[in-house]
């Protein structure tokens, strides 16, 4: 079969830019290997709403009309969300095709499938950020009583035995597993390394209102001051609970949570936390503090502060004069751990050399270092929402006319179309982060 | 050009150089992997000479501009004869060092100018550890502090962030808090 474009994956990225292709009149399909929205049916706990507000998931020629616009979806009503949109762009999307690989060809790509093979001239990859969950190499010396799990295989506390469970990591998933396995009566130790600390609400409104409003989201990815590590940041220390409360360290402490520090090593059926914890905990405060200070600059400058309630600051993280250095895993205290140390994307099926020492794609804003062939999702990847839903659309747009141009024949810089709008007034702001 | 860009910051760090390595080790990251060596005498009773002069960096190996050598002893009140620091005095030592270099170098980042900056180290330990009399002691420090006096061009806050960032960065203070295999063999 041929085609001019291969889309690899029916999320909100491969929908956004299978519209933006559809409008440019480029003939592709969109390979699934699930049904649309797959892994927001199948990879994600119960409980998890999106950590974004309702009415941030702008995507092209689609928005948010419901009444509701500040709540948090669940999961079946981001599945249903996404799944609408397919519907209403007319995506050509093939599901149930899983991709097994891609290789070159003279002036293209073949992409092979469970369905018969694809010839293209182009490819794009938006088969997501977090198909694997990053397990650290020193799970392998835990001692085989205690049971483990990661996000991807989580569903709810019930899938857990009784008693202590060691969470380990406190970005996003951390946060919120710590939260609700403490709730569900099983004592939880939270292992803290590096995380960033945001309140849920700020001068009354959503911290992602501001970030939005200010230029926070949209600082580009080519006007960074330092890229990689941007892109690998941990997510924020939000979850999107009903009641839009805060999950930082602080709430995680007075709901009875134990904080300890990075889980460093395990050695003698012992786990040993890093003495860092201090510093950890300092640093998160200093970073939200300085995003705060950005955002009252910014509401100041553009005549906001009539309008919302007054700045606020939030006290420093609390911890225990003397975190625990260790803690015997063959006590029986803890009896599960779980790991939320992050997820990656697997690029298994992809035999094009486009990934570099640490099994990341090579790519100048999406545009990948193989001709002809695009990325889409990825962290930071054109700017700092690129991994929201919210970000798929200003990605999609731009990458779409880079390829369109490239099915054309025509040279065109990855960078050359730098928005400038307002781009002077958001630096402070963006680059607080 | 602002002002603030033109502001002379001079605190004695070469960050051009430092930024570059960072480049240059991006890209060939095999040059990065270095290997720093200390070789020790017994000297007599608790004293001992440690020196050090070569290590291994970029690829090949290197020397510092000439020999360095620690006398290590115990105090009197330990029947010593206290000819030098106590290894775990030469512990904070480390620590101090690699925590100052670092608020340095951030500092001349930032274009923070540094006037004076002091750090103070303690650390405690209850010796019934080190010496058997009660094994759910640790032998080594119970908790270390440092405190830091710095004098800079800068907000307060600012300065808490130099010294955060300094032990972000830090290797002593990695080595300190996190565990490290030792593995100890017999020629």
């Amino acid at each position: 079969m041929r085609t001019a474009v291969v889309v690899i994956g029916a999320g909100h990225a491969g929908l956004a830019m299978s519209r933006c292709l559809t409008g440019r009149s480029i003939d592709h399909v969109v390979l699934e290997r699930g049904e649309v929205a797959n892994s927001w049916r199948t990879e994600r706990w119960d409980s998890l709403r999106l950590l974004t507000p309702n009415w941030q998931s702008r995507l092209p020629g689609y928005r948010y009309d419901g009444n509701d616009p500040d709540g948090y979806r669940t999961m079946p009503e981001t599945v249903e969300y996404i799944a609408r949109y397919a519907e209403a762009i007319g995506a050509p999307v093939r599901t149930r095709t899983t991709v097994t690989s891609v290789r070159r060809t003279d002036g293209g790509y073949v992409v092979v499938t469970d369905q018969g093979e694809w010839r293209c001239r182009a490819v794009v990859i938006a088969s997501g950020a977090c198909n694997v969950a990053s397990v650290p190499a020193l799970a392998a010396a835990v001692p085989a009583s205690i049971a483990t799990s990661t996000p991807l295989g989580y569903r709810n506390p019930d899938q857990l035995a009784d008693g202590g469970v060691l969470v380990v990591g406190a970005a996003a998933t951390g946060v919120q597993l710590a939260d609700e396995i403490h709730r569900s009566g099983r004592p939880v130790t939270l292992a803290v390394g590096e995380h960033v600390r945001v309140p849920r609400l700020y001068r009354g409104r959503d911290i992602q209102w501001w970030m939005d409003a200010a230029g926070v989201l949209d600082l580009r990815y080519d006007e960074a001051d330092d890229l990689a590590r941007a892109r690998n940041l941990p997510s924020l220390q939000l979850a999107g609970y009903p009641d839009r409360r805060t999950v930082d360290l602080n709430a995680l402490t007075s709901i009875g949570v134990k904080l300890v520090g990075r889980l460093a090593g395990v050695r003698d059926g012992k786990a040993q936390f890093s003495g860092s914890l201090r510093n950890q905990a300092a640093l998160a405060d200093l970073k939200m503090n300085r995003l705060l200070a950005a955002i009252d600059e910014w509401a100041a400058r553009t005549g906001l502060d009539g309008a919302v309630a007054p700045p606020e600051r939030f006290a420093p993280t609390a911890i225990e004069a003397s975190p625990p250095l260790s803690l015997d895993l063959a006590r029986g205290e803890i009896r599960t751990i779980v790991w939320a140390t992050g997820f990656r994307p697997d690029y298994s099926w992809l035999d094009v050399p486009v990934l570099d020492r640490k099994g990341r794609i090579r790519h100048d804003g999406g545009v990948v270092d193989s001709p002809g062939m695009y990325l889409m999702g990825a962290q930071f990847m054109r700017r700092r929402k690129s991994a929201l839903i919210d970000g798929a659309g200003d990605d999609a747009r731009e990458l779409a006319a880079h390829l369109a141009s490239y099915l054309d024949g025509r040279r065109i810089e990855a960078r050359a179309q730098r928005e400038t709008l307002g781009g002077q007034n958001l630096r402070p702001a963006a680059a607080a982060l | 050009m602002t002002a603030v860009a033109e502001k002379q910051v001079d605190n004695g760090v070469n960050v051009a150089a430092l930024l570059g390595a960072r480049e240059a080790l991006t890209a060939a990251p095999e040059a990065a992997k270095f290997n720093w060596r200390a070789s020790c005498s017994w000297v007599n009773g608790t004293h001992s000479r440690t020196s050090v002069k070569g290590f291994f960096g970029l690829g090949q190996e290197q020397s510092h501009r000439s020999e360095f050598t620690f006398d290590v002893d115990h105090p009197e009140i330990f029947a010593s004869e206290d000819h030098g620091a106590t290894p775990v005095e030469l512990v904070l030592t480390g620590l101090a060092g690699c925590l100052t270099a670092g608020v340095a170098a951030i500092a001349q980042l930032r274009n923070i100018q540094l006037k004076s900056v002091k750090a103070t180290l303690e650390g405690s330990m209850d010796i019934q550890g080190i010496l058997g009399v009660d094994s759910d002691v640790r032998n080594g420090f119970d908790g270390i502090k440092v405190k830091f006096d710095i004098d800079a061009d800068a907000s307060r806050e600012e300065i808490e962030a130099l010294v955060a960032q300094s032990q972000k960065r830090s290797a002593v203070f990695d080595i300190v808090t996190n565990p490290t295999n030792v593995t100890v063999a017999v020629n």
